[in-house]
C-alpha cells in the first residue's frame, strides 16, 4: 500500500545561528572532550600483554573434576548431555573399574566449537562433576582439536586448580549439598 | 447390565470378571500397581493399588468400606463402588454418587494410603536415579512424582545390600533397589516354570535370590528385566548402553521365529540397542524369549554386506540395477528364469518381487530354504524341562517370521509352493536366479550360520546368472555374479504373517547399513516405480492382487489383522 501524503511529514535542515557559522564553539567543546582524556587514568587493557580480569563466574571452557583420589568425579549420567541444547557433548559410559560407584565415562568428548557456553551441563550434573572455568582464550588449528575428550577435560580441571593464579568457579559446591536440598531442609 | 462406578462414572462391564484395576481403567481411570501384573498371580503385596471401595445399593445410597482395600485383589461386581486416589480429577460435570455425608471427601483416604506407600517403598530404595538404567521408564520414578511426597522422614541409614552381578548370564541384579513386588519371582514359576528366582529372608532383609549353584537361565529369562517395576534387575546386554529418553520407540514385530511378537524396537542414531516385548494378546501376550530379545545384534554387525558387487567388483546400484535387468532380459529369451523368495521379506515385497518376475513369461517362483531348528519349545516348564499344560508361551522351531505370508503370495503368482529343494532339483535348467535371502546369524541367534550350504551353492553354480541378496556373504552369494546387500528387518516397513496367519506390521526404525537397499526398494525400481518405496502405497495393490490379504488395512493396525485362514496354503514346509 502506498504511503498516503497526510501522512507524510516533511521536516528541514535547522537554520544555523551566528554561533554555529563560526564553527569555533564547536572546536573548543571538542578540544575540551580530548584532553579530559589527557588528563583521566587510562582505562585500555594491554591485551593480550595483560591478561583481563574477569568476573569469578564468566562461563569459559569446561573442565571435568577429579574427585579425592584423582579419578574422574562424574558418573556417566548423561544429564549434561540431556540438558546440552547444542548436543555437544558425547559420552559412552562402562561399567567402573572402582567399587564406590557403578559406572564411569569410558570416553568423554564436548565439542567445544559446537558448546554455547550456556552452563546447563553444569546446573544438570549431579555430581559436580563438570564445571565451566573462567580460561576464555580457546583457540585450535583444527576442528578436531576442538573436540575436548576426558583427558584434555581433566587436564583443564589440573590447570585451574594447581596452577597459580587458582581459576576456581565460583559455582564450585564439591561435597556440599545443592541449593534446593539446603532449601528444602529450611523450609 | 453390570455396572460399576469408577469415580461417580458408571462402566458397563457385562460378563467379565475383572478387578478394580481393570475396571478403572474400562473408564480411563488410571489405578497405580506395581506387583500386578495381567499375566500373573495375584499378591497384593505393593499395596499402591490402595483404593476406597463400597457399593451402591438399589435406593441409590453408597456404603463405603471404612478401611482401603488393594484393587488388585478386590473383584468388582454389579453396584461396586471405586474411588481412587485421583477422585478429585474425575471430569468435570460429573454427576456426584449419594455418598454418606459422615464419610468424608472420596478419595482422600486412597491419596493418603498410596502417599504412604510410597514413603515406604523409598525408605530404602537408593535415589541414584542418575546412573540407573531404569531411570525414565521407573514406574517408581512416575509414581513417586505423581502420588508421592516430596520428602522423607527416615532418620536412619538405608539398608544397602550387595548387588547380585551373578545371578544369571545375562541379568545382573542390583539389590538394593528392589521393592519387593516379587513380579520376576512370579514370572519364573508361572510363566517359565523354572522358578530359579525366590525371595531369601524376611521383613527389611528380605531379598531377590537364586538357589545355590542354580542361576537363572532359562529362554525367556529376559523379560524379568521388563516386568521389574524399578531397575533392580538390569539386562547386562543393555547395561549403561544408552540413557532410555534418547531411544526411539518403532513397534514392530520380532522376525525370530514364527510366532511373531509384538515388540518396539528401541534405537538411537541410526542403531538398534534394544528390543522389547510390547503387549498383544492376538500375538504372544506380554512375553518375548531371550533369543529374540538379544538375537537382534547381527543388524548393526559390521560384517554386513554393504555394497553392491558384480563378481568381486564393487559398483554402483546405478549400473548394477540396469546391468542386471538387461542380463535378466537376456536370459529370460533364452530359457525360464526363477525367483526365490525368503521367507524373511515381508508380504509386500514378495509382491513386488512377483510382479517384476510377471515379465518373464517361463518363470518359476519358489519359497526360500525355511530354517527350522529342533522343536516347538513350550513353556511354562517343570523342573525336569517337561513342557506343562495350559501353554503359555511358546518359541517356534520355525526360525523365520514370515513364512505364510510368502506362501500366499506364491499361491497367487506361481499357483502352488514350490520348495527350496524342488528349486535346487531343477537348477540345471534355469537360465537366471534370483535369490532373495535376508537370513541373519550371529551369537545369541539360533541360526549360527547361513541356511545356504555349499553343496547347494555347488548346485546354484551352474545357473548362468545368479543375483543374490542377502545380508551377510554365504557359500551362494560367493558363487553369484551378482551380489546384493540386503535391508535387515528393523530397517524395513511392512508385513509378516506368523504361524496363525495373523498379519501385523513392522516398522523400520534404522536406516539400512552402508549402500544396502531393502528388497522393497530394489524391486520398486526395477518395475520402474519412481522414489522411495513406501509399504503402505504397496498394500493397496498388494490387496487387489492377492486374495488373502484383501481385508488387510492399508495402515498398519496396532495389534495386526487376522487374516482368512483357508486363503494362505496350509503348512507345507520346506
Amino acid at each position: 500500500m502506498p504511503i498516503a501524503s497526510k501522512d507524510v511529514k516533511w521536516v528541514s535542515t535547522p537554520k544555523m545561528g551566528l554561533g554555529d557559522l563560526l564553527y569555533f564553539p564547536a572546536v573548543f567543546s571538542g578540544m575540551a572532550t580530548t584532553l579530559k582524556h589527557v588528563i583521566q587514568p587510562k582505562v585500555t587493557e594491554q591485551y593480550p600483554e595483560q591478561e583481563p580480569n574477569l568476573p569469578a563466574n564468566y562461563r569459559g571452557v569446561h573442565r571435568l573434576n577429579r574427585d579425592e583420589a584423582g579419578r574422574v568425579k562424574c558418573v556417566a549420567c548423561y544429564m549434561c548431555s540431556t540438558a546440552c541444547p547444542a548436543h555437544c557433548i558425547d559420552i559412552v559410559a562402562a561399567p567402573s573399574p572402582w567399587t564406590d560407584r557403578e559406572k564411569y565415562p569410558e570416553t568423554f568428548v564436548i565439542d567445544e566449537l559446537r558448546c554455547i557456553y550456556c552452563g546447563m551441563c553444569e546446573e544438570a550434573c549431579p555430581v559436580d562433576a563438570i564445571e565451566l572455568t573462567s580460561l576464555y582464550d580457546l583457540t585450535g588449528l583444527s576442528r578436531e582439536q576442538m573436540l575436548f575428550d576426558k583427558e584434555k577435560l581433566l587436564s583443564v580441571f589440573d590447570m585451574t586448580t594447581k596452577e597459580s593464579p587458582k581459576k576456581d568457579p565460583i559455582r564450585t559446591r564439591a561435597g556440599k549439598l545443592g541449593v534446593a536440598s539446603e532449601a528444602l531442609k529450611n523450609s | 447390565m453390570p455396572t460399576v462406578y469408577v469415580n461417580d462414572q458408571p462402566v458397563e462391564i457385562g460378563d467379565a470378571r475383572l478387578n478394580c484395576i481393570e475396571a478403572a481403567g474400562k473408564a480411563g481411570a488410571f489405578i497405580p500397581h506395581y506387583c500386578w501384573h495381567p499375566a500373573l498371580t495375584v499378591v497384593a503385596s505393593c499395596r499402591m493399588c490402595l483404593v476406597e471401595v463400597g457399593e451402591r445399593k438399589p435406593d441409590g445410597s453408597v456404603a463405603m468400606q471404612p478401611k482401603v482395600v488393594p484393587g488388585c485383589q478386590t473383584p468388582v461386581k454389579d453396584g461396586t463402588v471405586i474411588v481412587t486416589s485421583e477422585y478429585h480429577k474425575r471430569p468435570a460435570g460429573t454427576a456426584p454418587l449419594n455418598y454418606d455425608p459422615k464419610y468424608g471427601t472420596p478419595g482422600e483416604r486412597a491419596k493418603l494410603a498410596q502417599a504412604d506407600t510410597l514413603e515406604g517403598l523409598l525408605l530404602n530404595h537408593p535415589l541414584d536415579c542418575p546412573v540407573c538404567d531404569k531411570a525414565g521408564e521407573c514406574k517408581l520414578q512416575d509414581f513417586s512424582y505423581t502420588y508421592g511426597r516430596a520428602t522423607s522422614r527416615m532418620v536412619d541409614d538405608k539398608r544397602t545390600p550387595p548387588n547380585k552381578p551373578d545371578i544369571s548370564s545375562k541379568i545382573t541384579l542390583f539389590t538394593d533397589r528392589c521393592i519387593m513386588c516379587s513380579r520376576c519371582v512370579r514370572f519364573t514359576r508361572e510363566i517359565a516354570g523354572t522358578a530359579e528366582l525366590t525371595i531369601v529372608s524376611r521383613g527389611d532383609h528380605a531379598e531377590i535370590d537364586v538357589f545355590p549353584g542354580e542361576p537363572l537361565e532359562n529362554k525367556l529369562s529376559g523379560n524379568v528385566v521388563d516386568l521389574c517395576p524399578v531397575g533392580a534387575l538390569g539386562s547386562k546386554d543393555f547395561l549403561y548402553k544408552q540413557r532410555v529418553w534418547f531411544l526411539q520407540d518403532t513397534p514392530s514385530v520380532c522376525a525370530g521365529c514364527s510366532t511373531g511378537c509384538s515388540i518396539t524396537i528401541d534405537a538411537n542414531k541410526d542403531a538398534v540397542y534394544r528390543l522389547q516385548p510390547r503387549e498383544n494378546t492376538e500375538a504372544q501376550g506380554w512375553f518375548m524369549c531371550d533369543e529374540g530379545r538379544w538375537g537382534f545384534h547381527y543388524v548393526n554387525d559390521a560384517d554386513r554386506l554393504r555394497r553392491p558387487m558384480a563378481g568381486s567388483v564393487v559398483q554402483p546400484w546405478s549400473e548394477v540395477l540396469p546391468a542386471i535387468r538387461s542380463r535378466f532380459a537376456a536370459a529370460g529369451e533364452q530359457g525360464p528364469v526363477a525367483l526365490v523368495l525368503s521367507p524373511f521379506l515381508t508380504v509386500e515385497e514378495a509382491y513386488l518381487a512377483a510382479e517384476w518376475a510377471q515379465a518373464y513369461p517361463r518363470r518359476k517362483l519358489f519359497l526360500g530354504p525355511v530354517p527350522v531348528v529342533g522343536e516347538d519349545d513350550r513353556y511354562p516348564k517343570d523342573r525336569q524341562g517337561r513342557a506343562v499344560e495350559p501353554t503359555k508361551f511358546t518359541i517356534r522351531a520355525e526360525k523365520a517370521p514370515n513364512r505364510r505370508g510368502i506362501e500366499a503370495v506364491l499361491a497367487r503368482y506361481q499357483g502352488e509352493v514350490l520348495t527350496f529343494d524342488k528349486f535346487l532339483a531343477e537348477a540345471k535348467s534355469f537360465k537366471a536366479a534370483w535369490l532373495t535371502a535376508g537370513y541373519p546369524r550371529g551369537t545369541g541367534y539360533p541360526l549360527a550360520d547361513s541356511p545356504f550350504t555349499d553343496e547347494q551353492a555347488w548346485q546354484i553354480a551352474g545357473i548362468p546368472l545368479v543375483v543374490v541378496q542377502d545380508l551377510f556373504a554365504s557359500p551362494v552369494s560367493k558363487v553369484a555374479q551378482y551380489t546384493l546387500p540386503a535391508g535387515a528387518w528393523a530397517e524395513k516397513d511392512g508385513t509378516f504373517v506368523n504361524h496363525a496367519g495373523l498379519a501385523q506390521a513392522i516398522g523400520r526404525a534404522t536406516h539400512p547399513a552402508g549402500e544396502a537397499r531393502t528388497e522393497g526398494q530394489v524391486f520398486s525400481d526395477l518395475l520402474g516405480r519412481r522414489g522411495l518405496y513406501r509399504a503402505a502405497d504397496v498394500r493397496s495393490g498388494l490387496a487387489e492382487m492377492v486374495p488373502a490379504f484383501k481385508d488387510l488395512p492399508v495402515l498398519p493396525v496396532t495389534n495386526g489383522t487376522r487374516l482368512p485362514l483357508p486363503l494362505l496354503t496350509g503348512g507345507s514346509r520346506a
